[in-house]
């Protein structure tokens, strides 16, 4: 279990995350929301080793994030940024290679390339495995991402807006296939979105921040209801349900001022 | 690989003296002499230089992660050239290994500097960058030509400006095999230079010492342009056009390129300094020069081709 107590994070003079205690449950998937500076990408940057909090601590099993040895550390927990690492020029198969980095330094064995296969077939990349990735879409490299994380088999997988500049129905591939890996691999996923709908479609439980504060910690279901979302985005949401999804209806609610 | 061989044995039997293979069996004779003395310690030079400054360019592009810096664009071989004339500044008669720290130091000091201009700017265009870089190279390069004015060293300064294979005779150049175990190295960390070069973020989620890695990137360039300069010149672009030739059929996974990077840097250097051997035979063009023309159209198609793969 990921334990993250009483972070704070401040950026000269204006506090980012403001002292939030949160508990990610294992085997779920864990949305992270809230309006713009809300402080979800510098949260999960910390939970995942990235930043170094300013006060505050994130417990992996027991133990501080900052006591763990950084190789095994990387065997349990794996996070990708927004990724724009476009300029590199490497074939998918080399990109998901070096999942296994933290098992084998670069020197794959059998074991290794099993992993690699594996993640390959279950993203649905080994077709294109020798292409390299500045020649794919943005969606199958967002998956080809993905895939070195599959290889790389952590308990925890965390993803900071993993769905942007994606089209639909890439997005719903994604989103998907994140739902499999916790019902299927048993992994935990921590996972920052802004699309609200996204957030209540797939996820288990949300964590809801507003200017570095913790808002909301709970279920899907007790948070997304107006009342809740009102706190959260200043706006007036009704709530559809459809096919036992609850929609958020924003594109025309009233908003306040804060 | 064979391209390299051949070229290797025509570079042994070029020159102003016409040495042919049969000449050698005699061993007492003249052309052996020049042989053993001249022409091998030459080859030697072109390729220890040639494959060395590729490597120094392929790891400069992959830890700044733009395709357009090299020794030659981030002020490396300015301030190599500067700690060089400190050197003889400070103390009036510098002895080889002093000049050899100083411009080691320099050298290293001078990228990490810009490796740190890098790191603060927030417009990263893969032209805006080399462009910095070139500036804070011509900034390191007018305070060298200020200091070498003042102190009367001027003269001395230019030698080292000109890369040039005519002074390389044995005894001479030695200094260029300290490249061998940098380019080892370099070899064995490839994995993590590659890691690294996804970003520091990417190369933390994989558990690698991103600091450790850099730092020890940045010293191996700068070990690698520290004896060229010293021993040969500048050599310009060499490290800039030819790891992105590779680049572009390969792709940058360092273990798989290293290799092939190696190879054509020789390659085009022994073209180079063939091609200047025999244009105004039997005098010679600095290879300076052949690359400097050669490599810069290259760089300009890379230029306008490139510029969609180099983003």
């Amino acid at each position: 279990m990921i334990e993250i107590k009483g972070l704070t994070k401040r950026f000269g003079k204006k506090t980012v995350v403001d002292n939030v205690t949160a508990k990610i449950q294992p085997r779920t998937i864990t949305s992270f929301i809230g309006p713009n500076g809300a402080g979800k990408s510098t949260l999960l940057s910390m939970v995942s080793r990235l930043l170094d909090a300013d006060t505050g601590d994130v417990l992996l099993d027991q133990t501080s994030v900052k006591k763990w040895k950084s190789d095994r550390f990387a065997k349990r927990v794996s996070i990708l940024k927004q990724s724009n690492y476009l300029n590199v020029r490497l074939t998918v198969r080399e990109l998901v290679s070096f999942g296994r980095y933290p098992y084998s330094k670069g020197r794959l064995t059998d074991e290794d390339e099993k992993f690699v296969d594996q993640a390959l077939e279950y993203m649905n990349l080994t077709d294109i495995q020798d292409q390299f990735l500045d020649e794919l879409s943005g969606g199958q490299r967002q998956r080809a991402f993905i895939a070195m994380v599959i290889a790389q088999d952590t308990d925890y997988i965390l993803l900071d807006e993993p769905l942007n500049n994606l089209d639909m129905k890439h997005s719903v591939q994604i989103m998907k296939i994140l739902r499999k890996l916790v019902d299927e691999l048993g992994k935990t996923v921590v996972i920052v979105l802004h699309d609200i709908n996204f957030a209540s479609v797939y996820s288990d439980r949300i964590v809801a921040l507003k200017n570095g504060k913790l808002v909301k910690d709970g279920p899907t279901h007790e948070i997304i209801n107006s009342k809740a979302l009102r706190e959260i985005y200043d706006m007036d949401i009704p709530i559809h349900e459809q096919n036992g999804c609850r929609i958020c209806v924003y594109f025309n609610s009233h908003t306040h001022a804060n | 690989m064979l391209a390299g061989i051949v070229l290797s044995i025509i570079s042994l039997f070029i020159g102003a003296i016409d040495i042919k293979p049969t000449d050698l069996l005699d061993w007492e004779s003249d052309e052996t002499q020049i042989f053993l003395i001249s022409r091998v310690p030459r080859l030697m030079a072109i390729i220890l230089a040639g494959a060395g400054m590729s490597i120094a360019g392929l790891i400069m592009q992959s830890l700044s992660r733009n395709k357009f810096v090299s020794p030659t664009t981030a002020g490396t071989l300015d301030a190599a050239r500067l700690g060089i004339l400190i050197s003889m500044i400070c103390f009036t008669n510098a002895t080889f290994i002093q000049q050899v720290i100083f411009s080691f130091a320099f050298a290293l000091l001078g990228t990490i500097i810009f490796m740190q201009i890098l790191d603060r700017i927030k417009f990263k265009d893969a032209i805006f960058v080399p462009l910095i870089g070139i500036m804070y190279g011509n900034i390191l390069s007018s305070i060298t030509v200020f200091f070498g004015y003042e102190a009367d060293l001027l003269q001395n300064i230019s030698s080292w400006l000109m890369g040039s294979f005519t002074l390389v005779i044995a005894g001479r150049y030695e200094l260029l095999y300290v490249a061998v175990p940098a380019i080892l190295l370099a070899y064995l960390y490839a994995n993590k230079f590659t890691v690294a070069g996804m970003g520091e973020d990417f190369a933390k989620n994989l558990g690698l010492s991103y600091r450790f890695v850099l730092n020890l990137g940045l010293t191996i360039v700068a070990v690698i342009t520290t004896t060229v300069v010293l021993t040969v010149g500048v050599i310009p672009f060499l490290g800039l056009i030819v790891p992105n030739i590779v680049s572009l059929y390969m792709g940058d996974n360092l273990r798989k390129t290293i290799p092939h990077t190696m190879a054509l840097g020789v390659v085009f250097l022994l073209i180079c300094d063939i091609i200047g051997r025999v244009v105004v035979h039997p005098y010679e063009i600095p290879v300076n020069v052949t690359v400097a023309v050669i490599g810069s159209a290259i760089f300009l198609i890379l230029l306008f081709r490139g510029r969609a793969y180099a983003k």
